[in-house]
């Protein structure tokens, strides 16, 4: 059970993460799931959970970090319209795998997160978008919200309390870029996933053009605990406008690759020394991604960054989905970063010219200077086309192309410079 | 075509496709469930299955054909009974991915878009499969096989060889 004392909390969505068939839905009520519902259900209303909400300082855990509470008050009432909750759990960004041990694990901590949500958001209709390789994560989920059906805790009138929703689940088909919410949302439409020009905003024109909320699962995951002890209790968690607990995706060269949750503000090194068994080789990382391919490298100076999003972002980057990659020693940059270069050309959806161009042309230069083919030349193409592509396109898929090669230019331009074909007068 | 080989849902799974039109707003929004339907029934999703699923959820061949092709995991051509999909990612590279996908391919002797000669094996390079604690992945059949290694791949190559269960 989760402390009602925040200063004793460590772990929120993977409370129960290690409790044996948790999935399965008497072995979660014995855990304490569902338990608050029936009062959320009764003696709650959509004001007091937004604000609660708000209060908790929850900040969505799927990359942009954009205040939850906030985000669900953007909704406009009484539109004559359904409103519908689409949770994101398309989980594609490269390093992170957080969202799939709550799936398959819990599935329930995220069911009841939806039921509350959608109660809040006065939702009928709200669907699971999951990556399509998650066959296995999908499969829980399903028996799971059939339990949940059979429960009447899914439905018509859920418990008695003239709250009807429908949860169903969705499968994506391998394309990244549906986890940016309105590719989802056009996946979902049965369309191919390519983002939408914002304004209009999900929250007021989105799935088939109706009020829309998308959340990660970790940040829909959260929301039973923020409800049963209150926004202030969530509040007093991490650090002030970081509050809570984080799931970090940890992978690389470290010893214990994994999931750890623990309070925002915990160091880097003490998340990768503590908690992942150390580096594989050395004392100090090589580099750091710390929210997953999309963000911009940190380095071993940056070993004693706390992980909050505002703290990386003063040392540079993002935290994005906590989803963090640890290179030592051995890691071969310019190798790394060209594999990255080819993820993102592949992944473009292609409806924007600096992205569809620009990921090409880096991923070409990429693939030449890794083969020891590359001139100065190159060089300066490599920094025009990343420089030049992001910002000035839909979504963000871009600025996420830019990033690792920027980085390279920048930290390790003696890295580049190695694999440069002698220039021949 | 003559409509005598344009592949046909069998009555249970229309049935099943009714009920999974009506969970969506509107019938589009099944047409990615129904196209791994297809897959399932009919290993892969050929010109007719996709003229096929356009006249099951009355959508323009276009339609069908947009989705279809901009999704990695929608297959257009035939594959091995077991395709092996090694993950090359960031993760996976710093784990030894390349080097374990090179030895998969020179141990089944394909390449990406072949298959065995015994019809059981093709291969795939694939974007991050999310997974990255068991770097380096490999998924066989949507089967997630983490910290694979090429003895680990030859076993299982072996075992499904010698018509065993995996």
């Amino acid at each position: 059970m989760i402390s009602s004392d925040p200063t004793k909390v460590t772990r929120i969505c993977f409370d129960n993460i290690e409790v044996k068939n948790m999935h399965k839905l008497d072995v979660a009520k014995k855990q304490g799931a569902y338990k608050f519902l029936p009062t959320v259900l009764k003696d709650f209303d959509t004001d007091q959970i937004i604000d609660e909400v708000k209060t908790s300082g929850l900040r969505g855990r799927g990359g942009a970090g954009f205040p939850t509470g906030l985000k669900w008050s953007f909704v406009p009432r009484n539109t004559g319209k359904p409103t519908y909750l689409l949770c994101n759990a398309d989980e594609g960004e490269p390093g992170t795998f957080k969202d799939r041990d709550i799936m398959r694990f819990d599935p329930h901590l995220l069911i009841e997160g939806m039921i509350m949500s959608g109660f809040a958001l006065g939702v009928k209709d709200a669907y699971i978008y999951v990556r399509g390789e998650f066959l296995h994560e999908y499969n829980v989920m399903c028996a799971a919200i059939d339990e949940a059906y059979a429960a009447n805790l899914l439905g018509e009138n859920i418990l008695g309390s003239g709250f009807s929703m429908n949860l169903v689940m969705h499968r994506g088909a391998g394309a990244y870029i549906c986890g940016e919410e309105t590719a989802l949302i056009e996946s979902l439409e049965g369309k191919a996933g390519r983002p939408r020009f914002k304004p209009p905003f999900p929250a007021v024109e989105g799935f088939y053009g109706c009020p829309t909320v998308v959340n990660n699962v970790e940040t829909l995951a959260t929301v039973p605990a923020i409800l049963e002890h209150g926004g202030a209790w969530h509040a007093a968690i991490g650090k002030p406008n970081n509050t809570g607990c984080k799931i970090f995706s940890v992978s690389g060269h470290v010893n214990k690759p994994g999931n750890y949750e623990v309070p925002m503000g915990t160091t880097l090194r003490d998340l990768i020394e503590n908690y992942c068994g150390g580096l594989q080789h050395g004392d100090t990382p090589k580099v750091v991604i710390p929210g997953g391919s999309s963000t911009p490298w940190l380095l071993g100076e940056h070993y004693d960054v706390p992980l909050t999003y505002d703290d990386i972002m003063k040392a540079g980057s993002f935290l994005g989905s906590g989803a963090i990659i640890v290179m030592d020693e051995t890691a071969d940059l310019v190798a790394v970063t060209r594999r990255l270069s080819h993820f993102y050309a592949h992944e473009s959806c292609g409806q924007c010219t600096p992205c569809r161009e620009g990921t090409g042309w880096v991923e070409r230069v990429m693939n030449r200077l890794d083969a020891g083919q590359g001139t100065e030349e190159d060089v300066k193409v490599l920094f025009d086309a990343s420089t030049h592509m992001a910002g000035r396109t839909i979504c963000a898929l871009a600025e996420g192309a830019a990033a690792p090669t920027l980085s390279l230019l920048k930290f390790f331009p003696k890295d580049v410079q190695a694999k440069l074909v002698e220039k021949s007068s | 075509m003559s409509s005598s080989k344009m592949p046909k849902f069998s009555k249970t799974r229309l049935a099943e496709i009714d009920a999974l039109v009506k969970r969506y707003p509107a019938a589009k929004s099944a047409l990615m469930p129904v196209l791994y339907m297809a897959q399932e029934d009919f290993g892969y999703l050929s010109m007719e299955t996709q003229e096929m699923i356009g006249n099951v959820l009355g959508l323009k061949i276009m339609e069908v054909r947009e989705v279809v092709t901009f999704y990695t995991m929608f297959k257009e051509q035939p594959h091995g009974k077991y395709l092996l999909e090694v993950c090359t990612n960031a993760s996976c590279m710093l784990n030894g991915a390349d080097a374990l996908y090179a030895h998969m391919k020179e141990t089944l002797g394909i390449n990406p878009g072949e298959i065995t000669e015994d019809g059981l094996f093709s291969i795939a390079e694939v974007e991050c499969a999310g997974a990255c604690a068991g770097a380096p992945v490999v998924q066989v059949n949507n089967m997630y096989h983490e910290k694979a290694t090429a003895e680990s791949m030859d076993a299982l190559i072996t075992k499904v060889r010698a018509g065993e269960a995996i």
